[in-house]
C-alpha cells in the first residue's frame, strides 16, 4: 500500500511501485491533465510537483511520492487564478495546448523561487519542457507578466 | 471580403432543418458518450447545422474542422458570432459529428488539412450566422407585430424602433419555429465588430486547468488499453510469436496478432506497454531489411543527373546555360521528418454489434469513418467519430490510410469492450508516414549584366499521393504535384526555367508534413536564388527585388521584413542576415533572420516574419501561427533527421529527433500585411522560409553554404 496527497486529497493506492507516477494519476486517478509525451524525462509534458519540486511523472516511480504531496495541474488553482494561470490566459499562450500543464507546473517552481525571473532563469527552468506547437515566446512573456501579477498582490 | 451580397439558399439550410429536431451529437467529456439532442431540442433554436442557441443565451457553434492548435475554434465561431451580432462573451464551440453537412466546401469530405479552415469557411460560417440572426429578428417582429426591417440587432439581442428589446434566448423557442430565410443579407466589411480583432482564443481556459480533453484523455466505462508491437521494418511481416513472459505480467487480458502486428490488451496503459516490451516476436523482415538511407540519397544524386519528367519550360535553358557570363550549381538534401506531435497517436473504440463509436483526434473524419465501418462491417452512418482535442496534428492525423483507426478497429474487435489504443513516443516515430527525403539538384546562370538568365530544377523523391485515394489529384500528371509545388511557380523573372522531377519509389510510407511540398522546394528555390545573387555579386534582397517587378504580393511581404528587420544595418562580426520568400497555401511570407556562427555552432537570435494572406478573420491567431511555423521550420533546419540503417529507424525520441527548446529560441518578430485580396491560409505558409533564412544568414555570417538539412557547420561549403 502506498499512501500520499494530490492536490491536498490523501490516496491510498494497492500498487506496483515500480508504476510510473504519470500513469498512477492518469490512470489510477484519473487526472488526465498530466501528459504522457516521451515517457523518459525529455519533454516535460509530465511535469508535477512532489514537495513543491519539479518531477517529471513518467520516470519517477510512485514509490517516489510515497508520505509526500503531489501537486497536478489540477491543483494548481481551482479557478484558473493562480497567477500563471492569469498570465497564460492574458497572453494567449497555448495552441494545441497538449505540453502547457506541464509548461505552467515547471514556471509555478520557477516562481516560487525566483519571483522576478530574468530570461536566463526562464531559459534554464523552462528548457526542459518541449513545445511543438512553438509557443515559446508567448510563454516567456507570460511568466514576466505573472512575476507582475503576483507582486502587485495577485500572488496565492 | 467582397462588399455584402445577398447570397443563394444554400444545401446547408435545408438540411438544417432536419438537424434542429435531433441529429447534434455533443462531446464533452471522456464516459459522456454522447449527450442527447433531446436535452436541447425543447429549449435550443438550432436553425442550422452550425449554431445552436439556448434559452439560456449560450450560443453554441459547432466546429466541422479540427483544433490542432492553430486556432479554428475560435476564427471560425468569430466568423458566425460577426454576422448573428451574437455577445461574444457567451459564445462557446463544440466539435461537429461526422455527417455530409460538415464537408469541407472545397474538398468534398470533412477533413482538417491545406491550411483551408479559415478561406473555406468563411461563407459557411457567416451565411449561418446570417441565417440565424434574420430568424431571430423575424421571431421578434412577429411578437411585436412589426416589420422585421424595422428591428436591428446589437449584441444578441434584437432591439425595435421603439427600443424595444428581446434577446436571443428568449426568441430560441419561437425562432425555431420558423423557416429558415431563403436569401441572407451578409454584413458590409466595415460593419464587422469581431472579424479582423485580435481577439483571445476560445479554448484558453480548459487547456490551463487540466480540463481540455485530448483523445489520450478518453475514458470510457469497461475501457481497456492495447499497445501494438508492430514490425522494426517497414513492410516486415509476423511469422509467429512467444507470449508466455507477456501474459504472465499483471493486468494482460489477451494478446492477440491484427495486421499490423501484435496487440497487448491490459487494464491499464502502464500493464499493456510492460506487457509488450516482453513479446518476442518472429518476423519476416522483407524487402526493406537492407535499406539505408545515405545509400538511397546516393541513388538521388545519380537519378538527378539524367532528365526527368518535365514538370515546366520556359524558354531554353541548355542554350542560357552555355552562353550564361557565370554559371553555378548546387545540390540541397533534406532527410525524412516525423511529425513529432506532443501527443502521440492514440484511439478510443466502442463498438457493439450494430453501432460503433471511436473518440480520437483526426484530421479526416469523412475517410476515417468510411475506413472504420469496413473493419465493423457496418454502414457508415453507424459509426460516429467524436473528434477531441488535437495534441498537434502537423498532417499525421490526416492519414490516407487511416493507419490508427484500422488498427484501433482490429483491435475493438479482438477485446470485446470498450479499447484504448495508445502509442508510445517510440513507435509513433518509428510508425512511418514520415515527410518525404528530397534532394534538388538545380543549376543556373547569369548574363555579363548580373541579371539571372537561366535555372533548371530536377528533384527526386517519394510522392505522397501515389497509391492513395488522393491520387486522383494527381490529374494524369506524371508528376505528383504536391511534390513540385514551391518549384514548378517559380516566381522569379528569369527568362528561362526547366523543372524536372524523378518520383522514387521507396517502401517507407511518406505522407503531408506542415507545409508538404513546400517544406523542401522553399528552401532549395531560396538558398539557391542566394547563391545566383552572390554569383551576381548583388545584396540577396535587392536582387530578389529585381526579380520579383511582376509581382506586388511577394515584394510587398519582401519589403515589410526586410524594413523592419532592418536589412541595411550593419551587424557585429561572426552574425548574418538572411532573406527568403515563399507563396504557399494562398499566403505570401518573407522571413529574415539573424544568426551567428561561433565554433561552428549556429544560435538563431532573431526572425522577422511578414506574411500576406489577404483579408484576416484574426490577427492575434495569425501571429501565434507565425511564431509556431517559424519555430517549426527552424527545428527542422538546425536538428531533425530520420535516418535508416539495415531497415532500421535510428531515432527513436527527443533525445534523438530534437525539437527547439525555450533556450535556443529566437525572438520572432511577426507583421501581416493589410490586403483586401482573397484570404489564404495560415497553418503551414509560416514554415518554409525558416530554412533558407537561417541557412542564408549562415553564408551571410561565414560566406558558408548550407546545402542539406539539418544544418551541420562541417558540411558547409
Amino acid at each position: 500500500m502506498i499512501v500520499f496527497s494530490v492536490n491536498g486529497k490523501r490516496v491510498d493506492l494497492d500498487i506496483d511501485p515500480s508504476t510510473p507516477l504519470l500513469w498512477v494519476i492518469r490512470e489510477q486517478l484519473g487526472l488526465t491533465g498530466t501528459k504522457y509525451g516521451c515517457g523518459m524525462a525529455q519533454c516535460g509534458a509530465c511535469t508535477v510537483h512532489i514537495n513543491g519540486e519539479a518531477v517529471r511523472s513518467c520516470v519517477a516511480p510512485v514509490s517516489r511520492a510515497a508520505g509526500k504531496s503531489v501537486t497536478t495541474i489540477e491543483g494548481l488553482s481551482p479557478d484558473l487564478s493562480n497567477p500563471l494561470q492569469r498570465a497564460w490566459l492574458e497572453e494567449d499562450v497555448p495552441q494545441c495546448g497538449y505540453c502547457q500543464s506541464g509548461q505552467l507546473m515547471s514556471a509555478a517552481v520557477l516562481l516560487r523561487g525566483k519571483p522576478q525571473p530574468t530570461d536566463e532563469d526562464i531559459d534554464e527552468a523552462m528548457t526542459g519542457n518541449i513545445c511543438r506547437c512553438g509557443t515559446y515566446p508567448r510563454i516567456r512573456r507570460a511568466i514576466h507578466r505573472a512575476a507582475e501579477l503576483a507582486s502587485s498582490g495577485g500572488a496565492r | 471580403m467582397k462588399a455584402a451580397k445577398t447570397i443563394e439558399r444554400r444545401e446547408f439550410l435545408k438540411v438544417s432543418i432536419a438537424a434542429s429536431g435531433g441529429l447534434l451529437i455533443g462531446f464533452h467529456l471522456p464516459g459522456m458518450a454522447t449527450l442527447a439532442s433531446a436535452q436541447h431540442s425543447t429549449t435550443a433554436f438550432m436553425p442550422n447545422a452550425f449554431v445552436r442557441i439556448g434559452a439560456d443565451e449560450k450560443i453554441t457553434v459547432i466546429v466541422n474542422h479540427s483544433e490542432m492548435g492553430q486556432g479554428v475554434y475560435t476564427s471560425l465561431p468569430m466568423l458566425l458570432a460577426d454576422e448573428l451580432d451574437a455577445d461574444w462573451s457567451r459564445v462557446g464551440f463544440e466539435s461537429a459529428p461526422v455527417d455530409p453537412k460538415y464537408n469541407h466546401p472545397a474538398f468534398g469530405i470533412q477533413m482538417t488539412g491545406g491550411s483551408s479552415s479559415v478561406w473555406s469557411g468563411l461563407q459557411q460560417f457567416r451565411q449561418a450566422g446570417a441565417a440565424a440572426r434574420a430568424m431571430l429578428v423575424a421571431a421578434a417582429a412577429q411578437q411585436w407585430n412589426v416589420d422585421p426591417s424595422t428591428c436591428r440587432t446589437q449584441s444578441g439581442t434584437v432591439i425595435n424602433a421603439g427600443n424595444r428589446k428581446l434577446t436571443y434566448g428568449q426568441l430560441a423557442s419561437a425562432a425555431a419555429k420558423l423557416t429558415p430565410p431563403e436569401h441572407v443579407q451578409l454584413k458590409d466589411p466595415k460593419d464587422f465588430k469581431l472579424i479582423g480583432k485580435p481577439l483571445k482564443r476560445l479554448d484558453t481556459p480548459e487547456k490551463l486547468n487540466g480540463q481540455a480533453v485530448f483523445g489520450i484523455d478518453v475514458k470510457l466505462p469497461g475501457m481497456l488499453t492495447a499497445v501494438v508491437a508492430r514490425p522494426p521494418i517497414f513492410g516486415a511481416k509476423m511469422k509467429s510469436f512467444d507470449d508466455t513472459r507477456a501474459r504472465s505480467t499483471p493486468g494482460v487480458r489477451k494478446i492477440v496478432a491484427v495486421p499490423s502486428g501484435v496487440a497487448v490488451i491490459a487494464d491499464t496503459f502502464w500493464q499493456a506497454k510492460v506487457a509488450r516490451d516482453v513479446l518476442r516476436i518472429d518476423w519476416d523482415e522483407g524487402g526493406m531489411a537492407d535499406f539505408d538511407t545515405s545509400r538511397m540519397m546516393q541513388d538521388f544524386r545519380e537519378r538527378a543527373k539524367t532528365p526527368g519528367t518535365s514538370v515546366r519550360k520556359d524558354g531554353d535553358f541548355d542554350a542560357a546555360l552555355s552562353s550564361a557570363a557565370k554559371k553555378v550549381e548546387a545540390v540541397y538534401e533534406v532527410p525524412y521528418l516525423s511529425h513529432l506531435m506532443m501527443e502521440p497517436l492514440n484511439c478510443v473504440v466502442d463498438l457493439r454489434p450494430d453501432s460503433c463509436e471511436l473518440w480520437t483526434g483526426t484530421q479526416f473524419q469523412t475517410i476515417d469513418r468510411a475506413n472504420a465501418a469496413k473493419i465493423a462491417g457496418l454502414p457508415a452512418e453507424k459509426v460516429q467519430i467524436h473528434t477531441t482535442f488535437l495534441g498537434g496534428g502537423f498532417g499525421r492525423r490526416a492519414n490516407p490510410a487511416s493507419d490508427f483507426v484500422i488498427e484501433a478497429m482490429h483491435i475493438a474487435k479482438a477485446a470485446g469492450a470498450p479499447i484504448k489504443v495508445m502509442w508510445t513516443r517510440e513507435d509513433d516515430m518509428n510508425g512511418g508516414w514520415y515527410r518525404p527525403a528530397f534532394l534538388h539538384a538545380i543549376e543556373g546562370g547569369v548574363d555579363a549584366s548580373g541579371n539571372a538568365s537561366c535555372w533548371r530544377s530536377r528533384l527526386v523523391g517519394q510522392s505522397i499521393m501515389a497509391g492513395t485515394p488522393f491520387a486522383a489529384m494527381i490529374k494524369g500528371k506524371a508528376y505528383d504535384p504536391s511534390s513540385v509545388e514551391g518549384v514548378d511557380d517559380l516566381p522569379y523573372a528569369i527568362p528561362n526555367i526547366t523543372v524536372e522531377s524523378h518520383q522514387a519509389e521507396i517502401g517507407v510510407p511518406v505522407q503531408w508534413w506542415r507545409s508538404v511540398g513546400h517544406s523542401h522546394t522553399a528552401f532549395a528555390v531560396e538558398c539557391f536564388v542566394d547563391e545566383l545573387a552572390a554569383l551576381a555579386q548583388k545584396d540577396p534582397y535587392q536582387f530578389r527585388r529585381q526579380l520579383l517587378k511582376e509581382k506586388p504580393r511577394h515584394l510587398g511581404v519582401l519589403d515589410l521584413a526586410a524594413q523592419k528587420a532592418g536589412w541595411d544595418k550593419p551587424l557585429p562580426k561572426g552574425m548574418g542576415r538572411g532573406i527568403a520568400v515563399h507563396f504557399a497555401f494562398e499566403s505570401y511570407l518573407a522571413h529574415v533572420a539573424e544568426v551567428s556562427v561561433e565554433d561552428s555552432k549556429v544560435r538563431v537570435h532573431r526572425m522577422v516574419c511578414a506574411v500576406d494572406c489577404g483579408e484576416y478573420v484574426n490577427p492575434n491567431i495569425i501571429k501565434a501561427q507565425l511564431e509556431s511555423g517559424a519555430i517549426f521550420g527552424a527545428s527542422a533546419a538546425l536538428y531533425q533527421e530520420l535516418t535508416f540503417e539495415k531497415g532500421r529507424l535510428q531515432q527513436t525520441n527527443f533525445h534523438t529527433f530534437p525539437v527547439m527548446r525555450i533556450n535556443e529560441c529566437p525572438e520572432i518578430d511577426s507583421y501581416i500585411v493589410e490586403s483586401k485580396e482573397k484570404a489564404g491560409g495560415i497553418g503551414e505558409p509560416g514554415v518554409p522560409c525558416a530554412a533558407p533564412a537561417i541557412a542564408n544568414a549562415i553564408f551571410a555570417a561565414t560566406g558558408k553554404r548550407i546545402r542539406r538539412l539539418p544544418i551541420r557547420m562541417s558540411e558547409a561549403v
